[in-house]
């Protein structure tokens, strides 16, 4: 039961890529331009297309393809669940039957729209690991804060939801190895936690969960003692050891993704037209 | 001007409702640049509450603190009070911040608003004083207790202190932890850091050339550690436990063996002792041997 051991914080993989080096306020955007393109492409010229260009940046990236589609386990069953409710029960009315059982009927409007929706679905998951895989959780961070920076005027804490974040990542290790050895403490004096129903090992968790509880509070208020030793002060006044810079790539990724999605929205009859 | 001045310092938590707890209780005291000090002290003897009025996380009830002569009450001096005096706590998981270890020595330079090429060259010396250097892209959490401390030093050393406070730094590391964090310490003094170590490990406070005690909120001894350990009834009346030689000598000398006061380390009692057996043979030989 060793904790730490399954959960992965970040799913990070360290690469000399060039998807690696850019700025991660340019691949939050990108990720934005591209969440934006999934939902507005409707024809399967563009999910072609989209779906060529997120494996060039795949490629680009030298993140194995098998990592990423083992990103898709989770989403799995609302993938399943939500084609079998968009394939038999769309509501469209009409259109060619494809199979008929009793009440049940397909059609095929119906299964093309289960396909775009369940496609999005996957496409969405792909584009956001992307992201996270190549990006490390501190830049991460800190590309948000200097993103939310602007918003500060308008009352946005961008360095302490920032900070929050570093020190929730920086304690998820901590408080697991703190978790296991309370569980391993209180199996010892006989608790049960892996048998009974779901209301028995829900109420097992209680005396895991209090002391636990308890030293998070206890750590919370030390860091905040040493944090003040070290002269924090919020926001104001620091500067950062490895300052956002952003490069000549950043502007080339992001005139390449912004005029990839516009093309993808190109409608398929469009293209036909333009091709004739 | 002594790098910390006490003036007659009295803290009481809680002041002035019905649990008030009196922690220190008239301490006056100084340290000069460049010394290496211990303070020792029972559980509930004010050594922390102590440490704590060094850089201004507590304030007296009573007396003055100074660092650098200025005073800790004075809310316009409190950054540049805690950038001299750095402290570094107990438990090393509740002092590290960032996800990175070159992320978390950057953190005190970066409070202090330096330019990032001075930071980067700050946690780069920083790292290397502390011998850490290797592992600056490591996640803390998988370092051993005596890596993160260290890791903890490095963080202070960057921000270029005159005054190193460790309090308990060494409480909650196994020895090798302990002996890391010791070695650190006693190199950085060298290179004329003011060192001020809290501990309760005697074997520690030997180590330093000069031991307060306190007792009940206030300085019970304060002296060299041959003259401190030897006050064995005052150190037995305050329960703390005299360290292994000393402890030794002073049986020895109790059941009646010629042994000097104020031997603090092996080499020391063992010349001592073989001084003993060498008078002994000659005295044997001379022909009164009826110890």
């Amino acid at each position: 039961m060793e904790l730490t051991r399954y959960v992965t914080i970040g799913q990070y993989i360290p690469r000399e890529s060039p998807v690696h080096r850019l700025d991660p306020r340019s691949k939050i955007a990108a990720v934005t331009v591209l969440t934006v393109a999934v939902f507005v492409v409707r024809d399967f010229s563009g999910y072609g297309l989209l779906t060529l260009f997120l494996l060039g940046v795949v490629l680009a990236s030298q993140i194995p393809l098998g990592y990423l589609l083992r990103g898709l386990r989770p989403v799995l069953f609302l993938l399943l669940m939500t084609l079998v409710l968009n394939v038999f029960f769309s509501g469209i009315q009409g259109g060619t039957v494809l199979f008929q059982l009793g009440p049940v009927v397909a059609t095929r409007e119906a299964v093309l729209r289960a396909v775009f929706i369940g496609y999005r679905l996957v496409a969405l998951v792909l584009v956001t690991s992307l992201l996270t895989f190549t990006t490390s959780p501190v830049q991460l961070t800190d590309g948000i804060e200097r993103i939310l920076r602007p918003f500060r005027r308008l009352g946005v804490p961008a360095h302490e939801l920032a900070m929050m974040m570093t020190i929730a990542l920086r304690f998820i290790p901590t408080l697991l190895e703190e978790t296991e050895k309370i569980m391993k403490a209180q199996m010892a004096r006989g608790a049960e936690f892996e048998h009974g129903n779901i209301l028995r090992r829900a109420r097992a968790l209680v005396p895991v969960l209090v002391p636990l509880f308890v030293s998070a509070f206890r750590r919370a208020d030390e860091l905040a003692l040493a944090m003040e030793a070290r002269c924090y002060r919020g926001g104001e006044h620091r500067t950062r050891m490895k300052e956002l810079r952003l490069a000549p790539r950043d502007a080339v990724a992001l005139v390449l993704t912004l005029a990839a999605s516009f093309v993808f929205t190109i409608p398929y009859t469009t293209w036909q037209a333009l091709l004739r | 001007m002594p790098l910390i001045e006490i003036r007659n310092l009295r803290h009481v938590y809680h002041a002035g409702t019905a649990d008030a707890v009196v922690a220190l209780d008239g301490i006056s005291l100084t340290v000069d640049r460049g010394e290496f000090v211990a303070i020792v002290g029972g559980n509930g003897s004010g050594k922390s509450t102590l440490a704590k009025h060094l850089n201004a996380l507590l304030l007296p009830t009573e007396g003055e603190v100074f660092v650098d002569g200025m005073n800790t009450r004075d809310r316009g001096a409190l950054w540049e009070i805690r950038q001299r005096v750095g402290m570094v706590f107990q438990n090393p998981d509740n002092q590290l911040v960032a996800t990175v270890v070159e992320e978390d020595v950057a953190f005190g330079p970066e409070n202090l608003g330096l330019p990032p090429a001075e930071i980067v060259a700050r946690v780069d010396e920083a790292l290397r004083v502390v011998e850490m250097a290797e592992y600056r892209q490591h996640e803390p959490h998988l370092l051993s207790g005596g890596q993160k401390q260290r890791v903890a030093i490095a963080g202070i050393l960057a921000m270029r202190p005159q005054c190193l406070v460790l309090d308990e730094a060494t409480t909650m590391l196994d020895p090798q932890g302990q002996r890391e964090v010791m070695e650190t310490i006693q190199r950085l003094n060298r290179d004329g850091v003011t060192v001020i170590h809290i501990t309760h490990a005697m074997e520690e406070a030997v180590q330093c050339p000069r031991v307060i005690v306190l007792a009940d909120g206030r300085v019970a001894l304060d002296g060299p550690p041959a003259e401190v350990f030897s006050r064995v009834e005052e150190l037995e009346r305050f329960r703390l436990v005299l360290p292994p030689i000393p402890a030794l000598a002073h049986r020895l000398r109790r059941d009646g063996l010629p042994i000097p006061e104020g031997i603090l380390y092996v080499e020391e009692l063992a010349g001592a002792l073989t001084r003993l057996v060498a008078e002994g043979a000659g005295r044997g030989r001379a022909g009164d041997g009826t110890h």
